[in-house]
């Protein structure tokens, strides 16, 4: 059950109060976050047809949603023709069994990989090497946080909440124990430090056996599966082992080829605020004189038809991991992605986390209240995910479950971060956006009725009191040194 | 792969197609993938048009914003411009793909020419200083190559390990965008989408040049 959640999580209010403590965190992030915003919204500026291409990105997604059975089905019989398996998985240990036997299988005792977040969901690293494999993660970001025995924090660069001086630390500290040591000398200047990674890594390259890769979509239409980079790490893992272990949730398929125009259109922009990354690699199953010769493409469930079986919660699937909705989200800003418990951090985090994992937890129920619904995450969203809608029909979920509790306690506290957050100079904007919000939602009233648990619940859900014992604010106050 | 594994695996497929059905209940029956609709309203490119001198001009600069060294040359001076510019590249071999134009390939210095046949071991292509190859399309709003290891580009590994990639691109072959591009393109090869040389944001989000991929990318356009 806590397949997708960090062990030993606190609940968000916790993490989320003893994050704002952290100001080399909060310093790491805002620094980052603000830097990547600044470049994302001229990468934008520049597309006239932004909006165009967004509503066209909303709407094949929902075209693959509403059909997810057929183009599986076309995609699988597509790989396989083209020389590739495809195997399915119900569950993260269904997933992990399956792609620790397929290493096993080749005899082979380490594996590189590039990033996922899938494989991150289902727990991978910890199954391989409880099977004896090692496997090396080899995004810089990822290398950080492995080495480093750290937690991600963001989806696209996972070691956001590390400066220079912290990576440069971690690479003196540990990259000798895993390989090629970083040299004595090493400085903070980031291109020495990519450089040590370029060492560290490349010798696990030019002998890797096996890759474990994710992707970023998968088209129905051909059997191609498509990897967007930065490093050339992906392209190694994609390129010179002999056996390819892609793992993909099932949202991943998109129906045709020039479907593909759209997102890569889409996410380079949206991501790290390029025109395009520096890679994207394309591949239909396997060939004879180049790449791997074995391919193998995992679909993962998990939870994923639990959302899809929500008509609101659905949108939620749309998601391309660009991670624009955390670097404009004034709340993740403040409290960094650890406090989210879980690899998907964010606005984004805030929806999917209890989708896929279910309200059970004091987790998943206190993340549809770790925003000031201020919708800011909305208007960048690529694939146009309503956040604040789905944030709110979630809440009324939560309050559902909750039989006769208003608003349990730790949502309580979750909210009074979020309030925290807009009550300071941004606050009469933050306000503002959330008062639109909400008109918004009025407005659509109908859609809103359906949802399980009335309108009015929600007002008096969002209105509820802060906790009486002591605000979030009064608690930053008395604890601030 | 053993029966254990493959049967619960059958399951698997089976259960999960159920849920995705079942989840999907409020879609009627009789909906079509078509019926959704997908407005394609944005724009297609086609400005500036495929091979012109405006695209040609569009893809340098946005290559060299990248940090990748662009050279437009004439035709007539195609082959020398590279042979000097490989020359000047420094030590070590020069991976040459099967299929790179001859008259190309005739200015390069043969003592230091490797050719992919039979196949480089990947140690080999570590020690090789650069690979040239042509590309199969261009992309000049985005500053993108793609290859797609048609003869001159090779397999993938040949541009991949290697630290320098010099990319000789006919003005022809740039599009204005990346539909143009797709459009064109055949998703059965593998294709890689080049755009500009490696780099990574993953130290406090800047971006900075050469982690894995070439550290250094060089287009010569010819024009
Ligand atoms: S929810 Fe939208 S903005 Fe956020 S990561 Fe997903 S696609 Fe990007």
């Amino acid at each position: 059950m806590n397949d997708a959640t960090f062990l030993g999580m606190p609940a968000f209010p916790a993490a989320a109060a003893g994050a704002l403590r952290d100001s080399q965190l909060r310093g790491n992030l805002a620094r980052a976050t603000g830097t990547i915003r600044s470049r994302r919204a001229a990468a934008v500026s520049e597309q006239d047809d932004w909006e165009h291409l967004r509503e066209a990105g909303r709407a094949v997604k929902e075209r693959t949603l509403r059909h997810l059975d057929r183009y599986l089905l076309q995609l699988e019989e597509k790989v396989t023709a083209a020389g590739g398996t495809v195997h399915w998985a119900r569950d993260a240990e269904e997933a992990r069994r399956i792609v620790v036997g397929l290493v096993q299988d080749t005899g082979e005792r380490e594996v590189v990989k590039v990033k996922s977040m899938v494989t991150q969901e289902i727990g991978l690293n910890d199954a391989l090497a409880d099977a004896g494999i090692d496997a090396y993660e080899t995004d810089l970001a990822e290398l950080i946080v492995q080495l480093g025995q750290d937690h991600p924090s963001h989806i696209l660069v996972p070691a956001i909440h590390r400066n220079r001086a912290e990576i440069r630390e971690i690479f003196l500290r540990s990259m000798g124990a895993y390989g090629t040591a970083a040299p004595a000398d090493l400085n903070d200047d980031p291109r020495r430090l990519a450089e040590a990674a370029r060492r560290h890594l490349r010798e696990k390259f030019l002998r890797a056996k096996v890759a474990v890769s994710g992707v970023n979509f998968l088209v129905a239409e051909t059997g191609t599966a498509v990897v967007v980079e930065s490093e050339g790490n992906g392209r190694m893992c994609l390129t010179l082992p002999e056996t390819l272990i892609s793992v993909a949730g099932i949202e991943k398929v998109i129906p045709t080829w020039q479907d593909l125009e759209v997102f890569l259109q889409l996410l380079p922009r949206s991501s790290t605020g390029e025109r395009m990354n520096p890679y994207t690699s394309t591949w239909t199953g396997t060939r004879a004189d180049d790449g791997p010769r074995a391919f193998h493409l995992v679909l993962v469930d998990a939870g994923r038809t639990e959302a899809l079986s929500d008509p609101v919660g659905r949108q939620v699937l749309n998601c391309i991991r660009c991670s624009a909705c955390l670097n404009v989200c004034p709340v993740y800003e403040r409290v960094g992605g650890h406090a989210y418990g879980s690899v998907y951090p964010g606005p984004i985090g805030a929806v999917l986390s209890p989708q896929l994992r279910g309200t059970a937890s004091e987790v998943d129920r206190a993340l549809p209240y770790a925003s000031s619904l201020c919708g800011a995450c909305y208007e960048v969203c690529p694939v146009k995910i309503d956040i604040p809608e789905v944030l709110v029909h979630l809440r009324a979920r939560v309050v559902e479950d909750g039989r006769g509790r208003l608003v349990p306690k730790p949502e309580r506290l979750a909210m009074a971060a979020a309030r925290w957050v807009i009550s300071r100079p941004a606050r009469l904007t933050a306000a503002q956006r959330a008062g639109a919000v909400a008109a918004r939602l009025v407005a659509r009233r109908g859609r809103v009725g359906r949802l399980p648990g009335p309108l009015s619940r929600w007002t008096d859900t969002r209105d509820a009191p802060v906790p009486p014992a002591e605000t979030f604010s009064a608690w930053w106050k008395r604890t601030r040194r | 792969m053993t029966i254990r594994r493959k049967e619960p695996e059958m399951n698997a497929r089976t259960e999960v197609l159920d849920r995705i059905r079942r989840a999907l209940a409020d879609v009627p029956a009789s909906e079509r993938p078509q019926d959704v609709p997908v407005p394609r309203r944005y724009s297609h490119g086609g400005a500036p048009p495929t091979g012109s001198a405006a695209a040609v001009e569009l893809l340098a600069e946005r290559l060299a914003e990248y940090g990748a060294s662009v050279h437009l040359v004439s035709t007539q001076d195609a082959a020398s411009r590279l042979g000097r510019l490989v020359a000047g590249l420094g030590p070590g071999p020069v991976v040459v793909p099967r299929g790179f134009p001859p008259e190309w390939r005739s200015t390069l210095d043969p003592d230091r020419v490797l050719t992919d046949v039979p196949a480089l071991p990947v140690a080999e292509l570590d020690r090789a200083g650069a690979v040239v190859t042509t590309v199969a399309a261009a992309i000049a709003t985005t500053g993108t190559l793609v290859l797609d290891g048609g003869p001159g580009q090779g397999r993938r590994a040949l541009t991949l390990v290697p630290d320098v990639h010099v990319c000789v691109v006919r003005a022809r072959q740039v599009m204005a965008s990346v539909p143009e591009a797709l459009a064109a393109l055949r998703p059965a090869r593998p294709l890689t989408f080049v755009s500009g040389p490696s780099a990574t944001s993953d130290i406090e989000l800047d971006r900075v040049e050469g982690v894995h991929g070439p550290r250094t990318l060089a287009a010569v356009v010819v024009t």
